[in-house]
């Protein structure tokens, strides 16, 4: 079950012809698909799609009631596949996955689909995950369009430009015979807006009609001569089909403007920002007038050589406004222009960085560069001679920067992973550090402070592949660590298999926190919780025993930091050959306390007898070295200043928002840390008996207290 | 395409920003849906981003809501998906330091900004792992905040939240109204709430709480915290009624006033800790020092010696453990309603080191002496311990430990601690007849000494090499300023990097 439920939005799937949707743009998305009549939606999840993931899986009753099939795929590479059944039947089909990286795992599949070409329309929507809050390598999907030739949507970030584009997406793909990728980036994905709605469609054709009446066609398979054929048929047929789509629907939009001898061209998904830089400098309004003429590329792979020749032809200057590197669009502008003779100066990577996100900052600075050059005179007088002062002033600025600490994501209040990596902690004390070879997921955490463990990453479920050189006799043993999501993606061939297969030595630690926690929660063959639409509850050890792993140990509770540690020490000083597989599993404790806190207040409020655990420190016992949050970082364990004055430093502190994970007691034992951390169980509706056990253990207690308050002095 | 325009006629109104900045977890997307409902119920046309990805666990994150009256034309606005530095209305910050993160990235402008912040603090890992104290000044975002904004509003809303048993979304909201920044009535805002249907009366009473404490503040702002330190609370050197313990406090007094304050609180300690002859003890130690005529020497004496000499034995531990007024602590700090029955779990792990401490000293020293003996017991000790103090037997147990108190002169651990003690300040005084400045500092590099087991050793190795350093700086004129800089490089790090970073410049010029 996923982080957070859309059971309620979903119900604005219905909507019908023309009301009014408000929303989040993925919600949108999906409405957008069930209006183009989609046949199957696939997808794997991960920011910034996680939630488009969510939705379908929230709206899945929506969905049969339509005959959408809906797949939760094992991988990108899945989900891309899936996209064969657009290939001989006129289906319309969607996936979705994070780009590039998901991408980078589809593009076999992707470029196979290409190749052949497809019937129905098959769109492929990535969530760009780029610029501020990303995850992953800075790159663009854009590459991936160019070399399988499959068209690139990059549509305005506005509601209803993205529901157009994903219905005009559909249209192209079939008129061109080529799948058509769809991008919104981080922010896109996450606006809310509105849009006018129209009514579902239902399939014109069902897989369920397909797969009573297959259909099949040799020149659709890739294997020669038919993949000779293929990229002829790209370059002569698809291509040009798609240019004359693009350019007879008006896909890409021109906007007029009154300085006409300057322009500029812009990615759709770059257009609020090109407008917001606009109207800082006087030449346009917030509702989208603007003084120089814009021609916004919606589609930015295949350019349109006849609307660029047209829009640049006569001017002074063209600004092309492009995020990302390499620069390819501005290559192939360049490349058109010189072809049509223009010899308007083309300007883009010269006044915008090439690295690095187009930030409200950067895009003010390079378009009021732009402008500045050409028409300066347009600038009213107040813009073209700003004398502001910095907002911030120096001292200021040097100030904050000494305070301001860097807060980057970490594990959650209770995390069932910190005890494993605690562990980890203890055994680097013992046996010395280790090559540990990281992975992608929640558990990458561990490489910032105050863990300090990982070396590198690879790739998701590649944590262990990583580690694939250290297999040669040493004194250590390699270390890779892969999430449950990582191990069922593909960890369980490219890892456990290859490591199996060429008798590795080292060790692989997987995590298993019951979900794909890291992109929200949703479930995965591992699962603990029943799912009404899937398959859960296959063991990972299972697997792994079946791959042909010796040595397996699962431990079902990871708070117990002192067996986690003495099964790790275990792996890495073992005599047995092969690779040794360690099943660390706790559930995710966000998913837990969702889970689990409406039904202890609901117990609570029908007056039955529970037990809240949370933790605590004895303040006259700290002394102040913070050991212990050294071995932990948990948001709930943290620092006080205290008011005795003969202790100059803080002291540790639990705050209200512990969940009794057990973490801190576990580690103080384990480590040897401190007594000062208590464990409190606050029993709640006690019963008769509970009250009357604690009369009596007060009577004796208590009459020991007084024997011997009244020796010690009373002292302030 | 190519047709001449005439001018177009431009709306020259901007759209209101609004830039929320949280940390993963503070619940700031619920924030920024009661904005933007508050605002598309007074007929304005608002937009919302966020850039959640992996930054929603518990990382630094932001969200921008965007808004501007409709001009009825029914025309979507164009509106940012991200905030531009130096046009931003409001921003909130939903702790201390994310308003400081604002202002660095130049979110906030002094002609256009209305800060709204949180003044609790939610320390980052970077602040907490630091031996000594990591945490940044608070005072320092103040100065920063009333020099960078139009207007800034700070007080501590977790606090009003917690009192309303609710989220600081609800607070943040409450104070968002208060400052008048949007031109909406407090009663849209609470309609707002109202509508959004979830834990409303909390929701509610945690906005009315913000909404009057902000008022009060924006009528008079309270003064920027001074530093990080909570004030120390330093005792009245004054008798109690106890006839050993009062001829301690009239021979403190003989000392120079502005000592009293720490004398009190070392006393106090000291005899808490054993009994009134051990007070006679610490004065002793102390006055010794006070014959220097140096008043900040004196209280560093009072300080740690204090320190040094009530250290944490098993003794101490279980002392501190069985205490009536821990058992009430205890249950304030959990928060337990009056009708609810709490009970502690304590987690201890003995090592032989502290049984054979324990022990008298021959006998301690017996065993350590015995590898076999050791091993043997080490066995049947050196393991965790989950100890139910709440329970009669283990309270007993803890409480006849803690009876030991009468014997603990004739421990090992005792013996050892004394003469730790003596050594560390003989080298003070010997050196408190040329460098009074240079002794204090001798006196406070005890405060590394500090944890138990490996912390513990870790700490005495930090103070040993301090202890060297002032060998080798003794006779220079800034041999105290130098040792006040190890002692903070001592602190900055578990590892000792900066430590030997600051031994290497020093040893550069020696």
């Amino acid at each position: 079950m996923a982080e957070r439920s859309f059971a309620k939005e979903v119900e604005d799937l219905r909507l019908g012809d023309g009301q009014e949707f408000h929303g989040e743009g993925i919600l949108a998305i999906t409405k957008a698909l069930l209006q183009s009549g989609v046949g199957y939606v696939a997808g794997y999840q991960g920011a910034p799609i996680s939630h488009l993931m969510d939705v379908l899986s929230d709206a899945q009753d929506i969905l049969s009631d339509l005959g959408v099939h809906f797949e939760t795929s094992a991988s990108e590479a899945t989900a891309a596949a899936t996209l064969a059944a657009s290939v001989m039947y006129p289906i319309r089909g969607a996936v979705t996955f994070k780009s590039p990286v998901g991408t980078n795992v589809a593009s076999d599949a992707l470029a196979n689909l290409a190749s052949g070409g497809v019937t129905g329309g098959a769109l492929i929507i990535v969530g760009e995950d780029y610029g501020e809050g990303s995850s992953i390598m800075q790159e663009r999907s854009h590459a991936y369009a160019m070399k399988s030739q499959v068209w690139l949507l990059d549509p305005r970030p506005d509601l209803e430009s993205i529901v157009r584009a994903v219905e005009t997406g559909f249209e192209l793909s079939e008129a061109s015979n080529t799948p058509v990728m769809l991008e919104v980036r981080i922010r896109a994905c996450h606006v809310r807006g509105s849009f006018r709605t129209k009514a579902n469609q239902r399939p014109a054709m069902s897989v369920k009609d397909a797969l009573e009446a297959p259909r099949r066609d040799t020149g659709r398979v890739v294997l020669p001569p038919a993949s000779y054929v293929h990229e002829k048929e790209k370059i002569e047929k698809r291509w040009p089909a798609a240019i004359k789509f693009i350019k007879e629907r008006g896909l890409n939009e021109f906007v007029p403007g009154d300085i006409a001898d300057v322009g500029i061209i812009l990615q759709g998904g770059m257009y609020n920002g090109v407008l917001r830089a606009l109207q800082g400098l006087g030449l346009a309004d917030v509702w989208g007038t603007s003084r120089i003429p814009l021609y916004v590329l919606n589609v930015t792979y295949p350019l349109v050589p006849d609307e660029v020749a047209d829009f640049c032809r006569n001017k002074r200057a063209v600004l092309l406004v492009e995020e990302g590197q390499p620069d390819f669009i501005e290559q192939a502008l360049a490349k058109i222009l010189r072809q049509a003779n223009i010899s308007t100066p083309l300007s883009g990577k010269d006044l915008f960085p090439m690295a690095g996100e187009y930030t409200a900052q950067v895009m003010g600075d390079a378009i009021g560069a732009f402008v500045r050059q050409w028409i300066p005179d347009s600038l009213a007088p107040s813009v073209r001679a700003s004398n502001a002062p910095p907002a911030l002033e120096e001292k200021h600025a040097r100030a904050l920067a000494e305070v301001v600490p860097a807060r980057p994501p970490g594990f959650c209040t209770g995390c069932p992973e910190r005890p494993i990596f605690a562990a980890m902690k203890l055994v680097e004390r013992e046996l010395g550090p280790h090559h540990v070879a990281a992975d992608i997921g929640c558990h990458l955490f561990a490489i910032m402070p105050p863990f300090n463990i990982g070396t590198t990453t690879m790739g998701y479920g590649l944590g262990a592949a990583s580690a694939s050189a250290f297999n040669v006799k040493a004194a250590k043993r390699s270390i890779a660590v892969m999430g449950d999501g990582g191990f069922w993606h593909n960890g369980l061939t490219s890892g456990i298999g290859n490591a199996v297969f060429n008798k590795s030595d080292g060790v692989i630690l997987v995590v298993d926190n019951h979900y794909s926690a890291a992109t929200g929660g949703q479930d995965l063959l591992s699962s603990r919780a029943a799912n009404r639409s899937r398959s859960t509850r296959h063991a990972i050890t299972e697997a792994v025993k079946g791959m042909g792993v010796g040595w397996v140990r699962q431990i079902d509770r990871t708070y117990d930091v002192g067996r986690m540690r003495d099964t790790l020490k275990e792996a890495l000083t073992t005599d047995q050959p092969g690779p040794k597989v360690i099943v660390a599993s706790s559930e995710c404790m966000l998913n837990r306390q969702r889970r689990e806190r409406p039904l202890f207040a609901k117990a609570v409020k029908a007056g039955q007898r529970m037990v809240r655990q949370r933790f605590g420190v004895d303040e006259d016992v700290c002394t102040g070295d913070h050991a212990c949050i050294r071995l932990s970082g948990c948001p709930s364990l943290s620092v006080k200043q205290t008011a005795d004055p003969l202790k100059d430093d803080p002291v540790a502190s639990i705050d209200n928002s512990c969940v009794g994970c057990g973490n801190c007691g576990d580690v103080a034992e384990a480590a040897v840390l401190c007594p000062s951390f208590y464990r409190a169980d606050i029993i709640i509706n006690p019963t008769g008996w509970d009250r009357a056990v604690a009369q009596m253990r007060a009577a004796v207690i208590g009459f020991f207290q007084r024997l011997r308050a009244k020796r010690r002095l009373r002292l302030a | 395409m190519d047709a001449v325009l005439s001018l177009p006629t431009l709306d020259t109104r901007r759209p209101t920003a609004i830039a929320v900045m949280a940390m993963g977890g503070q619940g700031g997307g619920v924030l920024v849906d009661w904005i933007v409902a508050l605002i598309e119920s007074q007929g304005w046309l608002a937009q919302s981003t966020s850039v959640p990805g992996v930054a929603q666990r518990t990382g630094a994150t932001i969200y921008y809501v965007e808004a501007i009256e409709s001009d009825g034309s029914g025309r979507r606005p164009v509106l940012s998906l991200m905030p531009v530095p130096g046009e931003v209305d409001i921003v909130i910050g939903a702790e201390l330091m994310e308003a400081g993160r604002a202002m660095q990235r130049g979110l906030v402008s002094p002609d256009r900004t209305t800060l709204i912040a949180s003044s609790h603090r939610a320390y980052a890992v970077s602040e907490k792992i630091a031996p000594g104290d990591g945490a940044g000044d608070p005072a320092k975002v103040y100065e920063a905040a009333r020099a960078a904004s139009r207007q800034f509003l700070a007080f501590d809303m977790a606090a009003i939240a917690e009192q309303s048993e609710s989220v600081i979304s609800a607070a943040l909201f409450g104070a968002l109204a208060a400052s008048g920044a949007l031109p909406f009535p407090r009663a849209a805002y609470e309609a707002t709430i109202r509508e959004a249907g979830v834990g409303v009366e909390a929701s509610l009473s945690a906005f009315g709480r913000a909404y009057d404490a902000a008022v009060t503040e924006l009528r008079s702002p309270s003064p920027a915290p001074s530093g990080n330190t909570t004030r120390k609370e330093l005792p009245d050197l004054k008798p109690v009624g106890d006839a050993g313990f009062d001829a301690l406090v009239e021979r403190a007094r003989q000392l120079p006033e502005p000592v009293h304050g720490m004398l009190a609180a070392g006393l106090g300690r000291v005899v808490d800790f054993q009994d009134a002859a051990y007070g006679r003890e610490y004065l002793d130690r102390v006055e010794s020092f006070a014959e220097f005529g140096a008043n900040a020497l004196t209280t560093a004496a009072a300080k740690q010696i204090a320190r040094a000499m009530a250290y944490d034995d098993v003794i101490r531990v279980a002392d501190l453990k069985t205490r009536d007024s821990r058992f009430a602590r205890v249950r304030a700090e959990v928060a337990a309603q009056p009708d609810q029955l709490v009970y502690a779990t304590e987690f201890m792990h003995p090592r032989m080191e502290e049984v054979c401490g324990t022990l008298p000293a021959g006998l301690g020293l017996w065993i350590e002496s015995s590898p076999r003996v050791l091993g043997f017991l080490r066995r049947f000790v050196d393991h965790g311990r989950r100890v139910r103090t709440g329970t009669i037997g283990w309270f007993l147990t803890l409480y006849l430990l803690a009876g030991l108190r009468r014997f603990r002169r004739g421990t090992l651990r005792h013996r050892r601690e004394q003469a730790h003690i003596e050594a560390w300040l003989e080298r003070a005084r010997t050196v408190a007849r040329r460098d009074v400045a240079l002794a204090a500092e001798i006196l406070e590099a005890r405060r590394l000494v500090k944890g138990y087991s490996d912390t513990h050793d870790s700490g005495e190795g930090k103070f040993s090499r301090l202890m060297a350093m002032a060998g080798k700086l003794d006779g220079r004129p800034d041999a105290a300023d130098w040792m006040r800089r190890l002692r903070a490089s001592a602190l900055a790090d578990a590892e000792g990097r900066t430590l030997d970073d600051t031994i290497k410049t020093i040893e550069s010029f020696l």
